[in-house]
């Protein structure tokens, strides 16, 4: 009795002394993190980037990246700062703690347009505008997306690579088994329905989506397909009406297409629907082009296994959403931040970083030969594409603004809605 | 005065520290944060004082409390605590009960039971999440797939997916998790009631049923009402087992915590802690008359 309580004794003190130790060494790295950071000035001796690419084609671009930035600037130190999960909103959660703690990373991942604006507005990102000029990246961004990234006059990121969102993706075979030819495209909505009506019949789930967000991108692009690119830009910059008829109209058509998806949507994410097109249990899918990604990581072939064109209505418009770097007030390095966004606004690193991830460069003078087919295509589209901003993706509204869009499409298509009501919410949504 | 200070002084300065660090990160913070409550940040540029804020006293609560979204929430809250609570009592009693007649292996068995509070609710959720899965006939996983193969298909539903029940369906893993707790706590309870009493309302000609109206009842109401409140309490803060089996934009599984999470990455700091209020209320509302109670009893000793 007495022995035992003695070992146990021991053990909680052993137990007591690591804690102890494990305490002191954290706050020793803690310490020595103290030392170097917080120079302050032009110190490029190295650049802490924070982003949510930890992993999968991300990362890869992530490293390419840093690939072609220890070329350019071998004096300034990389420093990753990625942080995983949640398909980045750990990442921003974390961002903007770190912000309101005055304590940035050197430059940070956000996406272009008004996501950027919260920063903009708290005061917590720099005017990027003179390095545009220094690195003479005006004459090689088209236009129409330096005139999407100015505000007030001002730019405050540079964009790294740009994505499409409008893209619609499909099963071949599952499509040749419903009776349909898989090289057909849809000019309407309406178009799209019969051939999502074969496939249903066939037994196959007609149409996959994934949880909120993605239910989201799905209605941005029914929004883009039946009100054209100028009124669904509209919707952002109020000249458009929500209440309107044709809102109403677009509003129908998303319910339907929503009676056509999997019943454990709320339950997926992202891969998830994308996978139900790569095994065949689904016919078409909507998602953004890094999907390409996934086909490619399951050994299919474009043409061949699957097909991918615009959302039916929505072609000859590009629904973009670009990944760009800031200039945080108060970064500890800013001359490395400096040399970072050199870096990422440089036509080596735009390809490097597009080549791995997927994306396409928001360069226009990169060779659009060392790219995928699928890249070719999107180059192609950017090039002569109407222009319109991502919903989902935060191109288009601020966070909060999505978050209420996203809250009223939720409480839509789990049932707890009305239509009309739907329509009141999102118009509430988005004049807040 | 100086006996006073040598009776008095060595505790309070060996407590002091403790003292100082609640008073700054508890209360304090608490007090901040109601502070916020009561103010109209609900912009990015507000947070950092960019632009002018001003006190607007109850406000905040009152546009919550009267918005049906957070009205959804505040009965899902409910529904979770009822159906959570009342899970983890029915099994963690019925399991205590059948460990407390003399049985083989009790060790193995308690362990068992007790194992599940061990799973971290994000790590459970992650399996329940696919246990859960809403899919039914033949793309059926999870639960679903499982009651088809034993035949009882009409037991098939869609789980956390139903818009008015759905955050019934999550506290079912979130009851398999704290029944063992439970079930360990009427154990001891079980325990602490000497046999002689037992034996003497035997003698007395009681019947199994009102030996355990009359005699094992009363001695357990103590353990059963420390049960409720720690349980209670639980479900109130529910959030990490939410989140890791649904996503903050449900609709069908919010939750006071999801909307204050919301509301945070919105940069709307004010709704976010009004939110906060509210639920240190409701905790608050069930937690003292327990602290007042357990007071009362203390004194009587």
């Amino acid at each position: 009795m007495r022995t035992g309580r003695r070992i146990t004794a021991v053990a909680a003190g052993i137990a007591a002394v690591s804690l102890a130790l494990a305490a002191c060494s954290s706050g020793g790295e803690g310490g020595t993190d103290d030392e170097t950071g917080g120079t302050g000035g032009g110190d490029a001796s190295e650049v802490e980037v924070f982003t949510w690419w930890a992993s999968g084609s991300e990362k890869l671009g992530l490293d390419a990246l840093v690939g072609v930035f220890e070329d350019q600037h071998p004096d300034t130190k990389f420093v990753n700062g990625a942080v995983a999960g949640g398909a980045g909103s750990a990442a921003k959660d974390l961002l903007q703690s770190r912000l309101q703690a005055n304590d940035p990373p050197d430059t940070f991942q956000a996406h272009a347009g008004a996501e950027l604006q919260d920063y903009i507005d708290a005061g917590q990102v720099e005017d990027v505008s003179s390095l545009y000029d220094e690195f003479g990246l005006r004459d090689v961004f088209p236009e129409d997306l330096v005139d999407r990234l100015t505000v007030d006059g001002k730019i405050y990121s540079i964009p790294s690579n740009i994505h499409r969102a409008n893209v619609t993706w499909a099963n071949t075979q599952v499509l040749t088994d419903a009776g349909l030819d898989p090289e057909a495209t849809y000019a309407t909505m309406d178009d799209w329905f019969t051939a999502l009506d074969a496939v249903k019949d066939s037994g196959k789930t007609a149409l996959s989506v994934a949880t909120t967000w993605t239910q989201v991108q799905l209605l941005e692009t029914v929004l883009l397909a039946d009100l054209g690119a100028e009124g669904y830009s509209g919707l952002w910059d109020g000249s458009t009406d929500w209440a309107s008829a044709e809102v109403t109209s677009a509003l129908e058509d998303f319910e339907k297409l929503m009676t056509y998806t999997n019943t454990d949507r709320d339950g997926l994410d992202w891969p998830d629907a994308t996978q139900q097109i790569i095994d065949g249990q689904a016919g078409f899918n909507v998602m953004g082009d890094w999907a390409v990604a996934a086909f490619d990581e399951a050994g299919k072939t474009a043409g061949t296994d699957y097909v991918y064109f615009p959302v039916p209505g929505t072609d000859g418009v590009f629904d973009f959403l670009a990944d760009s770097f800031t200039l945080p007030v108060g970064a500890p390095h800013p001359g490395g931040a400096k040399n970072w966004l050199d870096t990422v606004g440089s036509l080596d690193g735009q390809v490097a970083f597009n080549k791995a991830k997927g994306s396409i460069p928001a360069r226009t003078d990169a060779d659009a030969s060392e790219f995928s087919e699928y890249q070719q295509s999107a180059i192609t589209s950017f090039g002569e594409d109407t222009i319109v901003s991502s919903l989902a993706h935060g191109a288009a509204v601020p966070v909060a603004t999505l978050n209420s869009i996203s809250d009223a499409t939720s409480k839509f298509t789990t049932g707890a809605s009305d239509l009309a009501t739907f329509q009141s919410d999102l118009a509430a949504a988005a004049g807040a | 005065m100086p006996r006073n200070l040598r009776r008095w002084g060595p505790p309070l300065l060996l407590i002091s520290p403790s003292l100082i660090l609640v008073a700054v990160f508890v209360y304090g913070l608490l007090g901040v944060n109601a502070k916020t409550a009561m103010t109209d940040v609900h912009t990015a540029a507000q947070t950092t004082g960019r632009a002018p804020s001003s006190f607007v006293g109850l406000e905040n609560f009152g546009d919550l409390l009267t918005s049906p979204d957070f009205q959804h929430s505040l009965r899902n809250l409910v529904l979770y605590t009822v159906v959570f609570l009342a899970g983890t009592m029915l099994f963690g009693f019925l399991w205590a009960w059948l460990l407390d007649r003399p049985v083989r292996f009790e060790g193995l068995f308690r362990s068992i039971y007790l194992f599940p509070m061990a799973v971290s609710f994000v790590a459970s959720g992650v399996v329940w999440r696919w246990l859960l899965n809403s899919n039914q006939g033949e793309s059926a996983s999870g639960l679903n797939r499982l009651f088809q193969m034993v035949g009882l298909d009409f037991l098939q539903n869609n789980w956390w997916n139903s818009v008015n029940w759905g955050i019934a369906a999550i506290a079912i893993p979130a009851v398999w998790q704290l029944s063992g707790y439970v079930m360990a706590l009427f154990l001891a309870g079980f325990r602490g009631i000497p046999h002689e009493l037992r034996e003497a309302a035997r003698m007395d000609g009681a019947s199994e049923w009102k030996l355990y109206r009359h005699v094992l009842f009363p001695q357990l109401s103590p353990v059963a009402l420390s049960a409720v409140i720690i349980v209670g309490h639980m479900s109130l803060k529910a959030f990490d087992l939410i989140m890791s089996i649904s996503k903050p934009a449900n609709y069908q599984t919010k939750v006071p915590a999801i909307d204050m999470y919301v509301f945070k990455s919105s940069f709307d700091y004010a709704s976010s802690a009004a939110v906060g209020v509210i639920l240190l209320v409701v905790v608050a509302v069930l937690i003292v008359p327990y602290l007042v109670h357990l007071n009362r009893t203390e004194k009587h000793r």
